[in-house]
């Protein structure tokens, strides 16, 4: 990729994940501010294919701006009796945007003291053929790997179990 | 003009600190949930520039992402199915006015 389209396509991308995480915490309709991080999902995918990890913008798009923006929804409707409980009263918290400026400002500064020097650009990035033999190398990732997927598997089982009927338990 | 591994660092902070405006302000549990989300995506947003930018070939920071994601996929599945059960239980969403221990 050029240099000129990495430019501008981070740029552009991140106008809109920041642009998409305002409008969410702005948005009053909560319904809304669902599809705002879907957006913001979407964009994310976008700097992650830009930072040439093919792989993980294809996992954003299938699981955050896929499943957990459907998951995001549906509890909506199961929570909201009625269509007016959507909408919601305009909250601003003085505390909280003080916080949220501290840490930036905190992040901005440390950054601005200098950061890792990069690396040499190799000729071709890895892609997904050798993330994934990576992934399920003995030497490289394969135990995390069978680790996580036990940790899903512990998720699920809980989520089917919190989410049940009181009197199935 | 380049972009640098400091503009993604930047776009991930102010990421991350709408998100922690938006947990600690926001009083719907889902919305708490969506916030924490966000700030999951920062995280990951970091990962990666690091990784292309300090260890391009090894993609340590794109293996950290893949299970945070995995983490962070369980932790919304997890909450919002606590959610569910919250709305059950006691009849509201609303994290101020879940202050009861016992239910």
């Amino acid at each position: 990729m050029s240099d000129m389209f990495v430019t501008v396509s981070t740029v552009a991308l991140g106008i809109v994940v920041l642009g998409s995480a305002v409008m969410m915490l702005a948005s009053r309709n909560v319904v809304h501010a669902a599809y705002w991080l879907l957006a913001l999902s979407l964009g994310a995918a976008g700097l992650f294919a830009v930072l040439q990890a093919t792989y993980l913008a294809l996992v954003q798009l299938l699981v955050y701006a896929g499943a957990v923006a459907i998951l995001n929804i549906f509890t909506i409707m199961i929570t909201l009796r009625r269509r007016e409980d959507a909408v919601r009263e305009r909250e601003f918290s003085v505390p909280a945007a003080a916080l949220a400026l501290v840490f930036f400002g905190v992040v901005a500064y440390a950054v601005s003291q200098g950061v890792p020097a990069a690396a040499p650009v190799p000729q071709t990035f890895p892609g997904i053929a050798e993330f994934g033999a990576m992934l399920f190398s003995v030497d490289g990732w394969a135990l995390p790997f069978e680790i996580a997927s036990l940790v899903l598997t512990a998720a699920l089982v809980a989520a089917v179990w919190w989410s049940r009927e009181e009197e199935a338990r | 003009m380049t972009m640098g591994l400091s503009v993604y660092l930047l776009i991930a902070a102010a990421l991350f600190s709408l998100g922690v405006y938006g947990a600690v302000s926001k009083r719907g549990a889902v919305q708490v949930l969506m916030s924490l989300e966000m700030m999951s995506v920062a995280v990951n947003l970091n990962l990666i520039a690091f990784s292309r930018y300090i260890t391009p070939e090894k993609m340590t920071g794109q293996f950290f992402t893949a299970f945070q994601m995995v983490v962070s996929a369980a932790e919304i599945g997890l909450g919002l199915a606590l959610v569910v059960a919250i709305v059950r239980a006691a009849r509201t969403a609303e994290v101020d006015r879940l202050s009861e221990l016992k239910g």
